[in-house]
């Protein structure tokens, strides 16, 4: 990662830039997406049963 | 030179009880005792923090939460210390631990995560004295998503005679800024004037708290540089920097680069490398405008009449920093850490420009927006769907079994075992190795301790109060040996020469 061209000010709209590393982000990106997808599957045993209400009840002092 | 930028965290985390058909144990005051009680009680005795106060807090084990309703106890609020040099104790209606004093971003990533695993033994251990259906529920959060909101506070050393009107103009660009990178993520928005359904995602936690650009206060027109002066050493030489304007974070990539930036950024200001031409023309709109926008392309007003996005100000402070890494090297904050600091800021700055979703192993806010918006395709969920705001509490949920940060692929940077260990044991390359290892090795003869001193029962009076003035005195190599060859206080005392 180190490797990676410094910006100076990064103009908003550029088109992709070549990098020295590919597949690398790629492999990672697809391995998120199974991690996230297995998520969702199993997300609505792991979310509070009654969102609102959990939601709702989740009150704090404030604090600093 | 930059003065080594000793550092810590103290975070407020949120708690909640639940299924408790005590009234007095639902208030949260009540419950934070509750919990460090619960977790002093197996794990130590509980030696008072040192507030000016008269009476020693020395108990027993083996309490019944009646006993820790005891009367005694609901009137002190329960401030202690522990044998890894942290301070557990009530803040405002909130469990909050500061972290020992740390020499580098790196040991205050360990014990910021040595903390959170000391709160989830507390709810452990709180669980096996409540009765059955009753549980404490704490999230390393900010805010209740109702206009309350709850401070990860950051603290660094700093030379006292860098004149603090510098500090607070040089410092703001990079505080406004960071949240593209250490941002918590929140669901839905808390300033007045402005819906969830107007900002149904932000980067920040906090940002929508902060209505100055500079003061004292800290629970309410909270500043983006608090000016809070209470160094806690020797005040000729040493500020602490106290910030308040940081989110609590899940991502230990995060932890590090946002203690570890903020640290080599303080070393440039106190060093002058850094200059005056980033500064904001309106910090306080910039915070939550920067917030608000997830393009990251909004820009921001200097004072100098340019724009800038947060990105391009991150950038150049990274410049900055390499610079100054060629100029003056990072020994400060430590070679190494320093060179591994801005190796990852930098891959996280070319990630979000170029696809965030990219650092969704990194940034807390990439990762829980992935999840939320994910979540939100799939059950066609509107902006305002209660369980998009269930996800981003649960996200900061630190019952290992809920916890959704554990569950997106974050990196892990810290040594589980070094995690462990760092729980009961303290840092060994700053003052805190002494308060922790006295504590360890002398529970019963340690009457009070506090950041700056301890005071020893030797047997016969008066008490001795050892100062400890200096962050960088105390340290395991300058008084393991003398620790390990004392059998009492008064003998470590006298070999003090106190």
């Amino acid at each position: 990662m180190a490797e990676r061209t410094q910006k100076q000010k990064p103009a908003p709209n550029r088109t992709e830039e070549t990098t020295q590393e590919a597949p690398p982000v790629a492999a990672s990106g697809e391995k998120l997406k199974a991690e996230l997808d297995d998520l969702l599957d199993e997300i609505d045993d792991v979310l509070e049963t009654n969102a609102e209400d959990f939601v709702k009840s989740y009150v704090q002092k404030g604090g600093q | 030179m930059a003065i080594p930028k000793v550092c810590g965290i103290e975070t407020e985390y949120g708690i909640l009880v639940r299924g408790a058909n005590n009234d007095s144990i639902s208030n949260p005051v009540t419950a934070s005792s509750l919990l460090i009680n619960a977790y002093l009680a197996e794990r130590q005795r509980r030696i008072h923090w040192d507030f000016h106060d008269e009476h020693p807090g020395v108990d027993a084990r083996g309490f019944q939460v009646d006993d820790l309703l005891a009367p005694e106890v609901e009137s002190t609020l329960v401030n202690a210390v522990l044998t890894n040099g942290a301070r557990y104790y009530v803040d405002h209606a909130h469990p909050e631990i500061s972290t020992p004093e740390c020499l580098t971003a790196r040991d205050a990533l360990v014990f910021d995560r040595a903390a959170e695993e000391i709160v989830r033994e507390s709810m452990a251990a709180v669980a096996r004295l409540l009765p059955a259906g009753a549980e404490v529920l704490c999230h390393k959060n900010n805010s209740d998503g109702k206009g309350n909101s709850y401070g990860c506070h950051e603290n660094y050393l700093v030379a006292r005679e860098v004149p603090f009107s510098r500090i607070v103009h040089q410092i703001t660009p990079h505080f406004v800024s960071r949240q593209v990178v250490v941002g918590a993520g929140k669901v839905g928005c808390e300033m007045p004037g402005r819906t969830s359904l107007e900002v149904p995602f932000q980067l920040s936690q906090r940002a929508d708290f902060f209505e100055e650009e500079v003061g004292l206060e800290t629970t309410l027109k909270r500043p983006i540089v608090n000016t809070r002066d209470e160094p806690h050493c020797d005040p000729m030489k040493y500020r602490r920097l106290h910030v308040i304007v940081g989110d609590a974070n899940m991502s230990e990539t995060a932890t590090l680069v946002k203690v570890g930036a903020t640290a080599i950024v303080l070393a440039m200001i106190e060093d002058d490398v850094l200059g005056d031409d980033l500064e904001l023309a309106n910090p306080v709109a910039a915070i939550s405008q920067i917030s608000h926008d997830l393009t990251l392309r909004r820009t921001v007003l200097l004072r100098n009449g340019q724009r800038a996005t947060a990105l391009e100000l991150q950038w150049q402070l990274l410049e900055r920093a390499r610079k100054y890494e060629r100029s003056h090297g990072l020994e400060c904050v430590g070679a190494d850490v320093g060179a591994e600091v801005l190796g990852l800021w930098e891959g996280i700055l070319a990630g979000l420009e170029r696809e965030p979703d990219s650092v969704a192993h990194q940034v807390d806010w990439v990762a829980k927006r992935r999840l939320v918006q994910a979540y939100a395709a799939r059950h066609d969920a509107r902006p305002d769907d209660a369980r998009l705001k269930a996800i981003d509490l649960q996200y900061h949920d630190l019952r290992a079994d809920r916890c959704l940060a554990l569950r997106v692929g974050l990196d892990t940077l810290a040594d589980p075992a070094d995690v462990r260990d760092a729980m009961t044991q303290p840092p060994t390359t700053t003052r805190a190795y002494f308060r922790g290892r006295c504590l360890a090795k002398w529970p019963n003869d340690v009457v009070a301790a506090n950041w700056d001193s301890m005071v020893f029962d030797v047997g016969r009076d008066p008490l001795r109060r050892v100062p400890m003035m200096e962050p960088l005195r105390g340290t395991a190599e300058s008084v393991a040996r003398l620790i390990d060859e004392s059998d009492t206080p008064a003998e470590l005392l006298a070999r003090l020469g106190a």
